[in-house]
């Protein structure tokens, strides 16, 4: 087809490739896969090549760092530390700073790359959170990526713990406590883990083999597999015109996103770059060397651990309990492993939990637009108020004294802080989300609002509407029509169904009518059908109760 | 939505090619046909990969800029990149003399000069190839349908009759004296790697509550030689952080390994009067109103450090755990439970601070049998 022929190299090596692997149609048809255009798309792609960028530089690291609790008298390039007994890991590290060329930077470099990681990984998953991407046939996917997602948090924590500097020796220590704290088999693993009591000399070399094999290889196999699916099922797109359940559209693989992707991968490296060449991270010369007997106040760990450092802090001590002299420390357990579980927990189980409550088991390839899912944003937001408010927790001696707020008030504004918080935002996100819904369906009723006010011959003032584009009325008819389900169903013969009358049956009707009771209907809405349906239908959707409700 | 405007040249072209596998019909819901500008692109003849209505090329001005444009991002991350190489040898290392990146100035200064022109010459590179992409490529909206992702009804029943055929044959659903074996068989293997774990540390026994503590034993000044007198705590504003005299004398520091030292640490604080909640006990093992207490916060493990003296508060930096330095250490605020351990200290007969045997309660984070007797 094209005037140009391969040329013949090129087409030497193909038919090399061919000849053994059959590829020509794969790939072909690999070539032509196609990516939405969205800059939200961009957001995993941006922890893809973060994640690249730990595996390079991650490595370089490898070269010099020793991995070693043995204590030696430092006497080495830094002047200052001389004389100062360390590890070696501590140790090695300065020597990666003020001996190896480049070596600060690649530290540097490593470390913000993981906090970027971290965040547009997060960031990422809000996106497909909030727009229903997770749901069927994406539930797998979006599974693993909150496996990678918990699993991250683990690998920054052990890397951060490995130039055993005093932070770091402290998160290790924190880390030991939680351990600790497990019932009845809490001091076996711990003593497992560390080889003994703490600090002993075991687990820097062994949070070094998990750190740099064992969890990259994990991590690394399950991003394959995250790729491979997404790459199976090709990417949700948003609402808009020829963008259906059956055909995706966007820019194909080749030649455009690859240079595309290309040059966005460039451009996170250079971000990444130009932050470690001139935003200091962990300087870890300034720390000293771990000791167990001292620490500085001020303590902050990498922000990814922020919301469990957060919640160790403004737990209380009330629940604490024993069992026959035996204790249970609570206030430990429960911020320090109950909020990782129950993170980990809701994160992997919400695409079935949904579906289980709406009952929905279609196809989704296009994504909701946040405000058609009123009842999930808000949970949405509700959540993630409460993750910032631990994330802020975790920080709260130094908001105490930016702000000269009494230290103990700050944790008591917190405490009642985790509990209003999602509340209030739960009910405002909803109601924000139906005032869209009324004003898209507006909108679509009578085009937009076009800022132009005509006095009517009666005197009146109006506003004048103006037709919508096509487009903004595509998107808008987007919102597929919510089925209600009511807490008393009944099958078609208007008998209750067995499974109704369960105590889970009952439950889940009533979490489902909870669910999807707010809505605006768009049904029998057609575009631009005029003004008279003006006034009194802007609540009609939700006052458009099912005959049977009671 | 990007580059909503771009939806024009939509129409010509569609019908009458042919259609490669994985693009759309020319039928229904493809592209909105758009405004007219596209007319002269598209009498020329098609010779992109995907059909015409897909592709909105740019026009051969922009292209040309573009060209310009992207050669000259990279001509800028080829001087970076060079610049990058360079200051790579501009800033030696220590053995090679100074200035070198040993001084933490310097370290600063080739690091901003090695991650400025990488970033630069990184940046220069997306720069010019996202200028290629968006200025000397068309702009694709390429449509591709998605898979129908189950299988028909009839594969699916193909693929099932053909498993269990062969799940039958095999005789592993007949067969359940082999079966069950074959399972019996794997279990033991199964356990065999967290077996294989047991050495990876001794089993806590009771060393999780006792202490290298024992009474006699003198105390130094943390980080120091220097033994402590019970006048000293006078001197230095109420609070001493200590460690046990080391018994043995290690080749440096003060002779105690981490482990001990994370253990045995303590606060040695002076106080005018106890309060209520002090019991007689804990009376008796303060010496001339010292009392001491395990530095070890009982939360997670952190040093309580801080002292406020005027309200006698043990604080711990970590998670703000607070105790009542004149009641017992009882926690006062904070996720703590158990008040930090107290040492029973006296005086020997030279003056000297020692302890009166080892703390009254485990150190350190609570653990399940923390508070249980040996
Ligand atoms: C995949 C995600 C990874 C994350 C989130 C991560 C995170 C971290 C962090 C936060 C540090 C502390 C850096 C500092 O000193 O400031 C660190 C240190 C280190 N990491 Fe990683 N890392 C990852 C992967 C890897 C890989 C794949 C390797 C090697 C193959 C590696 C090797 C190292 C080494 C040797 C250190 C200690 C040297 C030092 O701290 O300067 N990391 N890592
Ligand atoms: S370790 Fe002391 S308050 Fe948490």
């Amino acid at each position: 087809m094209s005037d140009t022929p391969a040329p013949k190299s090129l087409r030497a090596v193909g038919n090399f490739i061919d000849d053994r692997f059959h590829l020509a149609k794969t790939g072909e048809k690999n070539l032509r896969k196609v990516f939405p255009n969205h800059w939200s798309f961009m957001l995993g792609e941006i922890a893809l090549y973060s994640f690249i960028i730990l595996l390079l530089t991650g490595v370089f690291l490898t070269l010099w760092f020793k991995p070693s609790m043995t204590e030696i008298v430092y006497d080495g390039s830094y002047e200052r530390l001389n004389g100062v007994l360390m590890s070696e890991a501590y140790a090695s590290t300065l020597h990666i700073t003020f001996d190896v060329r480049g070596g600060l930077l690649m530290r540097q470099i490593h470390h913000w790359a993981a906090l970027i990681f971290v965040a547009s990984m997060t960031i990422h998953m809000l996106r497909v959170f909030f727009t229903g991407a997770f749901r069927k046939p994406r539930e797998i996917n979006w599974t693993i990526g909150a496996i990678i997602l918990l699993l991250s948090f683990v690998e920054g924590l052990f890397g951060y713990s490995l130039p055993d500097d005093l932070p770091s020796g402290m998160g290790v220590r924190i880390l030991q406590g939680v351990i600790l704290s497990i019932p009845v088999i809490g001091t076996y693993v711990m003593m497992f883990l560390f080889g003994g009591e703490f600090p002993g000399e075991d687990i820097i070399p062994r949070l070094y083999m998990l750190h740099i094999l064992l969890i990259p290889g994990i991590l690394l196999a399950l991003i394959v597999a995250h790729f491979m699916i997404l790459w199976h099922q090709k990417h949700t797109q948003y609402p808009g015109t020829g963008r259906t359940e059956k055909k995706v559209v966007g820019t194909p693989m080749y030649p455009a996103f690859a240079v595309k992707a290309g040059g966005f991968f460039f451009f996170t490296f250079a971000v990444i770059v130009g932050l470690s060449a001139f935003v200091q991270i962990n300087p870890i010369h300034l720390f000293g060397p771990f000791t167990p007997t001292s620490i500085t106040s001020g303590l902050q760990p990498d922000w990814y651990m922020g919301f469990m450092e957060g919640a160790l802090r403004i737990f209380p001590n009330w629940f604490d309990f024993n069992i026959a002299g035996y204790a249970v420390p609570v206030a430990v357990l429960v911020p320090g492993l109950g909020s990782l579980g129950l993170l980990a927990v809701a994160l992997i189980a919400w695409p079935w939990i949904e579906q289980w409550i709406t009952r929905d088991r279609e196809h989704h390839n296009v994504a909701d637009r946040p405000r058609n899912a009123p009842t999930r944003t808000a949970l949405g937001v509700a959540a993630s108020v409460v993750y910032g408010l631990l994330w802020l927790a975790g920080s709260n001696d130094i908001i105490s004294e930016t702000f000269s707020i009494n230290l103990y008030l700050t944790t008591w504004i917190f405490r009642v802080g985790v509990i209003v918080g999602p509340v209030v935002a739960f009910i405002v996100t909803k109601r924000i989300c139906l005032g869209l819904q009324r004003r898209d369906r507006e909108t679509l009723e009578h085009g937009y609002e076009s800022g132009t006010i005509e006095q009517l011959p009666s005197g009146e003032f109006i506003e004048v509407h103006k037709t919508s584009s096509p487009e903004t009325v595509h998107v808008l008819r987007s919102k597929r029509p919510v089925p209600r389900i009511d807490v008393e169903a009944t099958d078609e013969e208007g008998v209750e169904s067995p499974e109704a009358r369960s105590v889970m049956g009952r439950l889940r009707n009533r979490l489902a009518h909870w669910y999807t009771k707010d809505n605006i209907s768009f049904e029998g809405v057609e575009p631009h059908s005029g003004h008279h349906l003006h006034h009194g239908h802007a609540t009609a959707g939700a006052e458009q109760e099912p005959a049977n409700t009671h | 939505m990007t580059d909503n405007n771009n939806l024009n040249g939509a129409g010509a072209g569609a019908e009458g090619r042919d259609r490669v596998i994985g693009t759309p019909t020319a039928d229904g819901d493809t592209l909105v046909s758009g405004t007219e500008e596209s007319a002269a692109s598209s009498q020329q003849r098609h010779i992109g990969p995907y059909p015409a209505v897909e592709t909105h090329p740019r026009t051969e001005e922009q292209q040309r800029k573009g060209e310009r444009s992207a050669a000259l991002w990279f001509l800028v991350a080829f001087v970076s990149g060079v610049g990058f190489l360079v200051s790579y040898f501009l800033f030696p290392p220590a053995a090679d003399g100074a200035p070198s990146i040993a001084h933490p100035a310097t370290a600063q200064l080739a690091n901003m000069a090695m991650g400025g022109t990488l970033a630069l010459s990184l940046f220069a590179i997306g720069a010019g190839m996202t200028v290629w992409a968006r200025q000397v490529m068309p702009h694709y909206e390429v449509s591709t349908p998605y898979d129908e992702l189950p299988s028909s009804p009839k594969e699916k029943s193909s693929f099932s009759d053909f498993f269990m055929r062969g799940a039958h044959e095999s005789g592993f659903t007949k067969r359940p004296l082999m079966r069950r074996t074959l399972i019996a068989a794997m279990l033991p293997l199964g356990l065999a790697p967290v077996v294989l774990l047991r050495d990876t540390g001794p089993l806590p026994g009771d060393r999780l509550k006792h202490t290298m503590w024992e009474s006699g034993m003198r105390m130094v000044v943390e980080g120091t030689d220097r033994e402590i007198r019970a006048t000293d705590l006078d001197r230095v504003g109420g609070m001493i952080s200590a460690l046990p005299k080391a018994p043995h004398e290690g080749e440096h520091g003060h002779g105690l390994t981490l482990n001990e030292q994370a253990k045995a640490v303590i606060l040695l604080i002076k106080m005018d009067e106890f309060g209520p909640d002090m019991t007689e006990q804990q009376r008796s093992w303060t010496a001339d109103g010292i009392v001491a207490y395990s530095k070890i916060c009982t939360h997670v493990g952190c040093p309580a450090a801080l002292y406020e003296r005027t309200t006698h508060r043990i604080l711990c930096p970590c998670h703000q755990s607070t105790f009542d330095a004149a009641n017992g250490a009882k926690v006062v605020f904070g996720p703590a439970h158990r008040p930090l351990p107290q040492l029973p200290l006296r005086v020997d007969d030279e003056g000297y601070l020692v302890a009166a045997g080892d703390f009254s309660s485990a150190v350190g984070p609570t653990f399940w049998d923390a508070e249980k007797g040996d």
